[in-house]
């Protein structure tokens, strides 16, 4: 297993099926097959895909560790990455085919719906982990500091889930569920951080 | 008990324009005495064109039928276009009760019956900030209403859908309390606008959009306008309505469109006209202030939002 992980095919493959949502979005799109409320509709799927890759990229750790699948990391920064390109498609979508760059009404939005605040905030706390995906960023920054920094990555899921948490009218039942599986990857971590260094530094 | 007089109710203008288009409606009762179709997709015989239409393009029909919010059915848009497919409208009760003369209980055939069927282009505010036209088949709520002769302590009318967690599975997780329950001050609901709807696009009323019988009340948001009603109550309090039960703070009683009044969560200043992209600044009362603003006069709209 770890033999085809390590393979840069299935890297290619992960990568093409990371674009299918968005592949799916740009033929809908182009065939006006996107339903009455197209708008709706994409923020509504590039909304649920950011968050998917936020957990996704949070399972990496946890997943790489328990199934004994370290070559796992191969694929973290790139889940990241689509997080963010997810996040970048959500909020274009909001300022330009909801706001039509009403930048007063834009700016009225981000700091009177808490909503709104939140979702930015997710969207914000992205914006230097992508701008430090590259090894000579890691390099640059050091392994400790760069990982500390890239610790946004859980507030920028917990602000994420928030957001959707709060926009629902009253079927909470999604952002509920993206909330429980946070709320494991993070108690995964919290686990090992609290266990004695010792024992930690043997098995895993 | 007296009752109450519906010239009492009424504004007088509006009494009469409401006369001369139900003068225009005496035509299509040769009609209904024929047997009438209550299926969904059966086509309604003998529909008068209303004068109280708007000449805005009608939202097409697969739009206004694929596109719906009803709860019972799935909170997803798609969902009760899916799910309210075999949704049984018939044999169909309504009751009218409460504070009346005359209370009532009507099969489909006697819904039909009510008043000559007619056809009213409405636009359609929902307070997602979407909105559609549409041309409802029905009649004035004020024709049932006068029917049961509501007395002096009618001050509301309270509305009830139906619920039946067995043909509505999906409706353990609306996330509302149901069954859904909606309300009108008695001016409001006299208001010749305020309308009665068993069809659509000339056809009976598809289930997904309230089958066999909802309200369409134009000037308020679009959950105002109940759906699959059961039963009507003629009271004296200002009845519990859903959407204020389940949140507030958000829904008022009154929720008129409001472009002025933000939801908490958006502003309410534009919609988008569906199918499609465009946005429109939203109208006071969805446009509809010059019959209906009278009713709220003096009355603070931002404090009975």
């Amino acid at each position: 297993m770890n033999k085809i992980l390590a393979s840069g095919w299935t890297k290619a493959v992960v990568f093409l099926m990371c674009l299918v949502p968005a592949l799916l979005l740009g033929s809908g799109w182009y065939k006006e097959a996107l339903g009455p409320n197209p708008v709706e509709n994409i923020t509504h799927t590039t909304g649920d895909w950011t968050i998917r890759f936020l957990l996704i990229t949070l399972s990496v750790t946890p997943l790489r560790k328990l199934l004994h699948l370290p070559m796992l990391i191969r694929f973290r920064r790139m889940l990241g990455l689509f997080a963010f390109f997810y996040g970048c498609l959500h909020l274009t979508t909001y300022l330009w085919l909801d706001q039509f760059f009403d930048w007063a009404g834009i700016w009225k939005d981000i700091y009177k719906r808490p909503y709104i605040t939140a979702g930015f905030t997710a969207w914000i706390l992205l914006v230097p982990l992508a701008l430090t995906s590259t090894s000579w960023a890691i390099r640059k920054l050091g392994g400790k500091r760069w990982q500390l920094l890239h610790r946004l990555i859980y507030f920028s899921a917990l602000a994420g889930v928030i957001h959707y948490y709060w926009l629902v009218k009253s079927d909470i039942r999604l952002p509920l569920m993206y909330g429980a599986i946070l709320l494991v990857l993070m108690l995964y971590r919290a686990i090992i951080w609290f266990r004695p260094k010792a024992r930690a530094g043997g098995s895993f | 008990m007296s009752n109450l007089r519906y010239s009492q109710v009424t504004p007088k203008s509006e009494y009469l324009n409401r006369r001369r288009f139900l003068a225009g409606g005496a035509a299509a009762v040769g009609a209904l005495v024929l047997p009438v179709s209550t299926y969904a997709g059966a086509k309604l015989s003998g529909v008068t064109k209303s004068p109280l239409s708007t000449t805005e393009p009608a939202t097409p029909f697969e739009a206004i039928t694929g596109y719906n919010n009803y709860y019972e059915f799935g909170t997803d848009k798609g969902d009760p276009a899916k799910n309210a497919q075999n949704f049984k409208t018939s044999p169909w009760t309504l009751t009218i009760e409460g504070n009346v003369a005359k209370p009532k209980t009507l099969d489909l055939d006697g819904i039909m019956k009510i008043a000559p069927l007619e056809e009213r282009i409405y636009r359609h505010r929902c307070v997602e900030r979407w909105s559609i036209v549409v041309p409802w088949i029905g009649f004035s709520l004020s024709a049932l209403l006068q029917q049961v002769e509501p007395n002096s302590k009618a001050k509301y009318v309270a509305f009830q859908s139906y619920y039946d967690p067995k043909q509505m599975p999906e409706g353990k997780h609306a996330g509302i309390q149901l069954p859904y329950l909606e309300g009108l001050r008695i001016d409001e609901a006299m208001h010749p606008l305020a309308m009665l709807v068993v069809g659509l696009y000339g056809e009976v009323l598809p289930n997904q959009n309230g089958a066999p019988l909802r309200l369409a009340v134009p000037w308020k948001y679009g959950f105002k306008s109940i759906k699959s009603i059961v039963k009507i109550k003629l009271v004296e309090k200002e009845p519990p309505t859903a959407w204020n039960l389940a949140n507030a703070h958000e829904y008022g009683f009154y929720s008129n469109v409001n472009p002025e009044v933000d939801h908490p969560r958006w502003s309410q200043a534009k919609e988008r006209r569906l199918p499609g992209f465009a946005t429109r600044p939203t109208l006071k009362f969805n446009g509809y202030g010059d019959q209906v603003a009278g009713l709220y006069t003096g009355m603070d709209l931002k404090k009975y939002y």
